[in-house]
């Protein structure tokens, strides 16, 4: 509050009455520059400034933000071109140009571990997309909407949960003692070590995946739901549609649009599978199909201490993780007209 | 369920209703549909039963693999144990002091840039949006953001795993959007009356956005309470640990002394670990858990606002 009226007093009584105007308001009329109005595109900047600068200081303090912990180290990439030494700059001390790269395009862990995360990160697309659509569809046939709150409220449960619970929980239940090998040994098969059997990681890593998300996943399907205009299904009705009919092909249409922008996002996020996840459950046992490109590269990285090489690696992911997210983006703007942007 | 089945209008949740031709099979179906619900709510709900009942059973019940979704030899032994322990409690601490601090700085930073770039007319605007934006889509990587951390000489200070974090821009999106979708009116109102930039915000937007900054708090602090990779990262000194990471040694230790003991003979070490990390774990998720039902009615209303409009 202060500082609205600190502009009054130093700037004038214009200035005050301006300072809440939009850019095309008829307020900025009675600014002393007004002869510009008819063409508000050429205001300059320093009006503009004048203007909105209690809008640019409330920006500003968040900007630097974004600009220190996101844009930094965005250039701070570019030590997978040079040497990084401890101690020395943040960007590196001298180019040695593509040798980073080269080292991990010719290291076969790397391939390996590519393939494990091409592998993990399909499976968690093909399980953890479509499983919160069907969820959606089914919550939305529930009438009684008290009982349709206490199981979205159940379902959304998982999802505040930590990775570290997650994964404590996991190893309780998969244990040689657990409740999986209670039934298994119940039904008369052979207790399974989950989490020392490499076979195992997959399903391990997806159902857990699917038990934590799939409840949060129907929230904007729930909301798009909503959406849909009722008086097709009326038209459907007549047309003598059936449920499945109608759902196929009215919900399902309606729906679309948020299926594709998830879907892009999924797409995007593909190669960060959950990291931290992995991180906490695989184990030297489990490499083989657990270690994917983040768990490698902070191995090589933070572990073994060759920050360039893996900031490389980081690098080879994020740019592929960009151009995944920009096709899938661009053809589902030319195929059905749907894009993020 | 089949009453209202049979009725013709549409309901408001976009429901589908069904002519009179095709109610028994629907019915069937709806049966069907209420008791698959049912299950997926308690295979939703299993892992924390049994955590919990694990939490209340002796050791020697939970090592045998004898508790389920009953405690086995009810005690509050490891209660007593977990809480008398001087690392447990100073990680808790630590914990709450970092969801207070960084929630805080986060809910400022945010409301601050979403409210900024809700201004439709704002010169730089897209600008700015672009800008964040990018960050969703690009970021710097492990490595890159370590080192930042490490020469702004963060590591070993609660800054580390208080600061990166501070603005979400899918919360930030949100919230954006929700500004957006605010009657101008009463913001006109305002300037009229003489409100500056700073007075609507104060006086008008933040007083009606209770709900979506009811949202982004538990958000935010949701996120901060249940991080560890960042504590792992930056912290080396145990008193600085917040409790995920504590639970996460403790998973950690408890295995490898697991697999030794399996090696060697039963150790009792494991035996009580099973215990300590399953009460470790209830009173690592009752706050989330406390929060949640009060702040939830709000976020789905929120996510919807913000995703709605993209």
């Amino acid at each position: 509050m202060s500082a609205a009226h600190a502009t009054g007093d130093v700037l004038g009584t214009s200035v005050q009455a301006s300072s809440g105007g939009r850019v095309p308001s008829s307020v900025d009329g009675e600014d002393p520059g007004s002869k510009e109005r008819p063409r508000a595109r050429k205001i300059g900047w320093r009006h503009t400034l004048r203007r909105d600068w209690v809008l640019y200081a409330m920006a500003l303090v968040p900007v630097l933000f974004l600009l220190v912990f996101r844009y930094v180290p965005m250039f701070g990439n570019i030590i997978a071109f040079r040497r990084f030494r401890a101690g020395g700059s943040i960007f590196g001390d001298e180019w040695v140009g593509m040798r980073y790269v080269e080292l991990f395009l010719n290291d076969p862990n790397f391939w390996n571990v590519f393939g494990n995360t091409v592998i993990l990160g399909g499976l968690t697309l093909i399980f953890c997309f479509p499983l919160p659509i069907v969820l959606a569809l089914l919550l939305n046939e529930v009438r009684k909407t008290a009982f349709k709150r206490v199981i979205q409220s159940i379902s959304y449960l998982p999802h505040f949960l930590s990775v570290v619970i997650v994964v404590g929980m996991l190893m309780q239940l998969l244990s040689l003692q657990g409740t999986v090998n209670q039934i298994i040994e119940a039904m008369g098969g052979e207790a399974i070590p989950f989490l020392q059997r490499a076979e195992w990681f997959r399903t391990v890593y997806v159902g857990s995946e699917v038990w934590q998300t799939v409840g949060w996943g129907t929230i904007l399907y729930l909301a798009a739901l909503t959406t849909v205009d009722a008086s097709l299904y009326e038209a459907a009705r007549i047309d003598g549609a059936n449920r499945w009919r109608q759902t196929w092909h009215i919900t399902l249409p309606g729906i679309r649009p948020t299926m594709i922008t998830l879907l892009i996002l999924n797409i995007g996020l593909f190669l960060n599978v959950g990291f931290e996840k992995v991180l906490l459950l695989y184990n030297p046992l489990t490499y083989a199909t657990g270690d994917v490109v983040s768990t490698y590269l902070y191995r090589v990285g933070l572990v073994a201490n060759n920050f360039s090489y893996a900031t490389a690696i980081g690098l080879f992911q994020a740019i592929i993780g960009l151009v995944m997210i920009l096709t899938a983006n661009f053809v589902s703007r030319r195929v059905v007209g749907a894009s993020l942007w | 369920m089949t009453q209202s089945a049979l009725t013709s209008t549409p309901s408001v949740g976009g429901g589908v209703s069904v002519g009179p031709r095709d109610s028994k099979s629907y019915r069937a179906f709806t049966w069907f549909n209420g008791t698959f619900l049912v299950l997926l709510c308690g295979f939703m709900l299993y892992p924390f039963v049994t955590v919990l009942a694990q939490s209340f059973s002796s050791a020697g019940a939970v090592k045998a693999g004898m508790v389920n979704v009953w405690p086995v030899g009810f005690n509050l032994t490891t209660y007593k144990v977990v809480i008398e322990n001087d690392l447990f409690w100073s990680s808790y601490k630590n914990t709450v002091v970092y969801t207070l601090v960084g929630t805080t700085i986060a809910m400022v930073l945010t409301t601050l840039l979403a409210y900024v770039l809700a201004r439709r007319a704002l010169r730089g605007r897209n600008v700015l949006i672009g800008l964040a934006v990018f960050t969703m889509f690009f970021n710097g990587g492990l490595i890159p953001n370590y080192v930042l951390i490490q020469t702004l000489g963060l590591k070993n200070t609660m800054w580390a795993v208080v600061l990166p974090g501070a603005i979400s821009v899918f919360n930030l999106l949100v919230m954006k959007s929700f500004f957006e979708n605010m009657p101008t009116e009463l913001e006109e109102a305002a300037q009229i009356d003489g409100l500056g930039w700073w007075g609507i915000f104060r006086r008008i937007v933040l007083p009606l956005s209770k709900a979506v900054i009811a949202t982004m708090i538990l958000f935010y602090s949701v996120a901060i309470w249940n991080d560890w990779f960042a504590a792992f990262l930056y912290l080396d000194k145990q008193e600085l640990f917040p409790v995920t990471l504590y639970l996460r040694n403790m998973i950690a230790g408890a295995s490898s002394t697991a697999s030794q003991g399996a090696a060697a003979s039963g150790s009792s070490t494991s035996e009580i670990a099973a215990n300590i990390q399953a009460v470790t774990m209830i009173l690592t998720i009752i706050p989330v858990l406390c929060i949640y039902p009060f702040v939830q009615r709000y976020f789905v209303s929120g996510i919807m606002l913000g995703s709605v409009k993209g």
